[in-house]
Formats: structure tokens, sequence, C-alpha cells
């Protein structure tokens, strides 16, 4: 029988590492913020993936980030994740976040993603963020882990929806 | 020559065997990730025969000019071997004649030339009938042509096994109903419907029938004077030919009196400023040059095909689908979604506590392909409660072997994933 049984390979351990795997089976702050100040969704318009973030930003600061949709274990997992990284700071660090994550996401010089240009409160929370990585070796998966972002900073800017086809396609 | 003298004529038709049929297929003996290609989604694109991709490289290599418009030698070669593919077409489906075969660049094309065309004067108190279970392709034109024409559009709906039964269709067609649409086998499901009954129902209510054939042409014999369906559409890539080819039959009396679906060269017999006459059938619907090699492609893939006992293709095709939805629903947290009876070839289900996404990328690193997603058939999952479905599709190619190679592939998905 032509059944394959060999160890998964290195690739598929570090897309699905523990911490991605938990957090798209238990996702944290999952949900409205109630006294949300902007909601966007974002649409995989390819598999239909849509996510819905909301947040309460006070001036410049983050106070409370959420989101509810149905997604695989990536997208899930990249919102929860994005959910606890972003409360607590104000809107240039959280696009500095954001923008680190596409390249984490996408760059395989991402592992040197400690930046002495940014702040070490920003870099620590990077690090975590550095489970996304496993998705560089999986361009179709990309999406899935970066959708949850762009909604997030169509919330940022005021806009009600976001689309991975327009934020990452054509691949750069 | 009469038909019977003909037919004796042809050479006698290959038995099936699914090794000898493999061994046509070059992409079969290639590894994906290290592992052997196991190709479960024909019903997405099907592979190509060696005779397919020779006819391309043929053309290319030897016979290349324009259609029916050079007076040279290589001109008009190649012109014949195009009208050769119409009349492949026409043969395969028994269409009564040449003229009511339509090349478009896929099924799509096709079913948005019969909305453009066939379309423009049902509304605004026409009414269309399509089902849920449609693809995107067969609900979106006309959506767009309510938007432009007022006409109504009904949806059908599909019991949970995912059949659409004939009590249902008969009580969405009424006496305002100008069209019914509808595939014949299911894309996401496999579900095949009753489309002959159907057709009689649409033509007692006074109305005309589409059928988008993509799937249907494939695993079932198709007779369009049998069926007394008015539009055939279908794709020649999910019939082992090359893409950027479809076809459109239309019953000649319709096409007759459809106005053109685009103007440009070829669909005219006279140009002037002040008026400007249309060509004969099938010219009036095919302006600009048309996809000559592909259609040719679409030929050397019929001629293939009807090379073959067709019954021992479909016994196969029915066989691998039986053992392979055993073999899913034998594992542990393995729901099939489409159950009906009268099934094609296709195989949706979901696995639960993983989304079909992560399931998929972890077949492809087994070698596996299959398709995860909604299918372009969103509106039938939202109704059925999936947001995704995992889909394996057969081709007549594939063997249990490699249902084999799918279900531990699966094994492995639930591991990482469960």
């Amino acid at each position: 029988m032509l059944t394959q049984t060999s160890a998964p390979d290195e690739d598929l351990m570090s897309l699905y590492q523990e911490i991605i795997l938990d957090h798209g089976k238990n996702p944290r702050n999952r949900g409205i913020v109630e006294d949300h100040t902007c909601i966007s969704e974002g649409r995989n318009p390819l598999c239909g993936d849509r996510v819905t973030v909301t947040a309460s930003i006070d001036d410049s600061n983050i106070r409370d980030v959420r989101f509810d949709g149905k997604g695989c274990a990536i997208s899930i997992a990249s919102a929860s994740m994005m959910t606890e990284s972003l409360v607590g700071l104000n809107r240039d660090q959280a696009t500095q976040i954001f923008e680190s994550v596409k390249s984490i996401c996408t760059e395989d010089t991402a592992n040197s993603q400690r930046d002495s240009q940014i702040s070490e409160k920003l870099n620590q929370r990077l690090e975590k963020l550095m489970a996304l990585s496993g998705v560089r070796k999986f361009p179709v998966r990309v999406k899935c882990a970066t959708l949850p972002w762009y909604a997030f900073m169509s919330c940022l800017e005021g806009k009600s929806t976001a689309t991975t086809e327009i934020a990452s396609w054509p691949r750069p | 020559m009469n038909a019977i003298a003909e037919k004796s004529q042809l050479p006698a038709l290959r038995s099936f065997d699914v090794s000898s049929v493999r061994s046509d297929f070059p992409i079969l003996s290639r590894s994906v990730h290290d592992k052997p290609l196991v190709y479960l989604d024909s019903a997405a694109s099907a592979q190509k025969p060696q005779p397919v991709i020779q006819a391309i490289k043929h053309q290319y290599e030897h016979e290349y000019a324009n259609v029916h418009r050079g007076a040279y030698w290589l001109s008009e070669t190649l012109t014949d071997k195009y009208e050769a593919a119409r009349k492949a077409v026409r043969d395969f489906i028994n269409a009564r004649s040449d003229r009511e075969i339509i090349f478009t660049k896929g099924a799509t094309e096709a079913i948005n030339l019969v909305a453009h065309s066939f379309g423009k004067n049902l509304g605004p108190n026409g009414e269309i009938v399509i089902t849920e279970l449609e693809h995107h392709s067969n609900i979106v034109p006309w959506q767009m042509l309510r938007t432009q024409t007022g006409v109504k559009l009904k949806v059908v709906p599909v019991t949970p096994e995912g059949d659409v039964t004939l009590e249902a269709i008969k009580a969405a067609v009424t006496t305002n109903t100008k069209l019914v649409a509808v595939a014949h086998v299911s894309n996401a499901l496999g579900t095949i419907l009753p489309i002959k009954e159907i057709a009689e129902v649409a033509h007692t209510a006074g109305a005309r029938i589409l059928i988008d054939g993509c799937q249907g042409i494939v695993h079932e014999t198709v007779d369009v004077q049998d069926l007394d369906c008015d539009f055939y559409a279908f794709s020649g890539h999910k019939l082992y030919g090359p893409n950027g080819i479809g076809v459109l039959f239309g019953k000649e009396s319709l096409l007759h009196d459809m106005p053109p679906y685009q103007g440009g060269g070829e669909m005219i017999s006279s140009v002037s400023f002040d008026h400007t006459e249309w060509a004969d059938l099938p010219a009036k619907f095919e302006a600009g040059t048309p996809p000559i090699v592909p259609a040719v492609g679409l030929g050397a893939a019929i001629k293939y095909i009807s090379s073959f006992d067709r019954t021992g293709v479909a016994r196969h095709e029915h066989d691998l689908m039986v053992y392979a939805m055993e073999c899913l629903e034998a594992i542990n947290s393995v729901r099939l979604v489409g159950t009906s009876k009268n099934k094609a070839a296709v195989i949706a289900f979901v696995v639960d506590g993983a989304h079909p996404h992560d399931v998929a990328t972890i077949l492809d690193r087994s070698g596996v392909c299959v398709r995860a997603g909604h299918h372009c058939a969103q509106p039938l999952m939202d109704s059925m409660g999936y947001p995704a479905t995992l889909r394996a599709s057969i081709g007549m190619y594939n063997t249990r072997e490699e249902i084999n190679a799918l279900v531990g592939a699966l094994e492995k998905a639930r591991e990482i994933l469960c």
C-alpha cells in the first residue's frame, strides 16, 4: 500500500508548531470590542475566509483589539497572536509591528528581525510572532497569516474592508 | 457514406486498463515534494494525455497560421483541422449540425454568451431558474443580467444530501420562466442532476434549458438530441484537453435568432460604415481570431476519450469513487459532504477539528493534490453550513493505490492538526 507514512517534514513542523496550533484551537480575544472605535472586515476571496477586527483606540493608544471569524489554523492563530501583541502600543508602533510581521511571513532575512531601530518593547512582542515565519515555505498560505493584520491596518486607517487580493497579490 | 458504413470503419475500441491509460499521461510519472504525484483534482482541471500534447506541439511546429483567412495552403490546412475539431465535438455530443457548435474560450464565456445574447429579451417580467448548487459561473452572469434587465432569478434549494429533486424544480418553474439554467453534475458535490426530466419540465412551461456540462461531459455520455436541451456548455480543460477552449452547443433555430455576443472580424459577412451583415452560424458567435490550436487540442482529446469503451471508463471511475467514499467514511472524524445516490467522481468531505486548508497543505507535502475551499459554489457551501470543504475528484487515470495514499496522508494530517 502506497501510504507514505514517513515522518512529517521540517517545513510542516515549522508551520504547525505548538504555539500556532494552540492559538488556532484556543484563540484569545475572540469576539467584538464592545466600545470599539473602529471595525474592519478582512476577506480572502480565494478561500472565502473572513475575519472581522474591532479595536478601541484612545487618542493614539490601542486599548483593546478583538477578532471574530472562521478560518484555518494559520489565520486564526495569527489573528489571536495579533490581538495579544497590539494592546498598549501607539499607532506608529502598531504600524511598525505590521511591517515586521509582513517581513516575518515572507522574507528569509526575517531571522534577524531584532531590529536595533525599534524599541526593546516591540522586539519582545515580535519574538513571539516569529512563530508565523513557518508560512514562508508555503507561499499560498502567506495570505492566511497576513489577512487579520491587513484587516487591523484597515481598521487603524478607518477603512471598513481589506482584501488579500490587493494586499498580497501579485506577490512582490 | 451512411452512418453504419462510417461506423464500421472506426478502429476497435480500446478496452479500459488503468495502467496503460496512466502511461499516456506524462505528468503522472513525476513527483512532488519527493513523493509520487497523486492527482485528485481533475474536477478543477484534468491532466493531458500524450496525443493532446503532441497535437498542440505539431500545430505550432508544422502547421500554424490563422484560420478562415489565408488563401494559402498552410492556412487552409489549419482551417480544416479547426473545423474537424468542431465536427468531433458535434459527433461527441450528437448535435444535428456543425452550426450548433460555438467555440469559446471556456464554459464561463459560453454561459456569458447566452446571458448577453439570448438573455437580452427575457426581462423584466421573465424568470430564470437556477439551483443552489450552481458554480459561480452559472450564477453571476444571471445576476448581472438581472441588474441590466430586471429579469427575476429564482433559486431551487438542494436537499441535505445534495440532491436537486424534480419536485423542487417543478415548484419553481412557472409560465413566467424563460430559462432554466442548471449543472449536469455538481462540481462541489458530484451530484448528477436529472437533466432530461428537468428539460421536460422547462419545455412544458415554455421555457428553455441551459445545462452547465463542465463536469457532466467528462463522466456521462451526452446526447443533446436525446436530452432535448437548448444549450449545453462545457470547457476543454476538464475533458483532458487544453485550457483556453470551451464549447457552447445551442439549437440552431435559437442561435439563428440570437444577436451576436461580440463584434469584430470573422463574425461578419460584410461591413460598411452604414451597415454590417452578420456571418452565418457558427461564425456569428466567434468574433476575432478564435482559440485555434486549443480547439485542435480539444479535438485530439475527444478522439482520445472516444478511443475507449466509455462504459469501462465510467465503471472504473464509479468503482473508485465508491472505494474512496468507503475508505474516507472509515476514518474517525471524516464526514462526507454530499451523499446523493446519483453521484459522479467528486468526493467532498471535512475533517472534524481541522480546517480544509490546513489539511490540504499537509496532503500536498505527501504529493496528494486535492482542492480545499468553497469550490466556486459559495451559496451552496453557505446553505450546507460549511465555510469550506476538501474535494477529491477522480479522473480516468486514478487508482486505488492513490486513494490509499490520500487516506495515509489524511492520517498524517490528523496527527499534526488534531
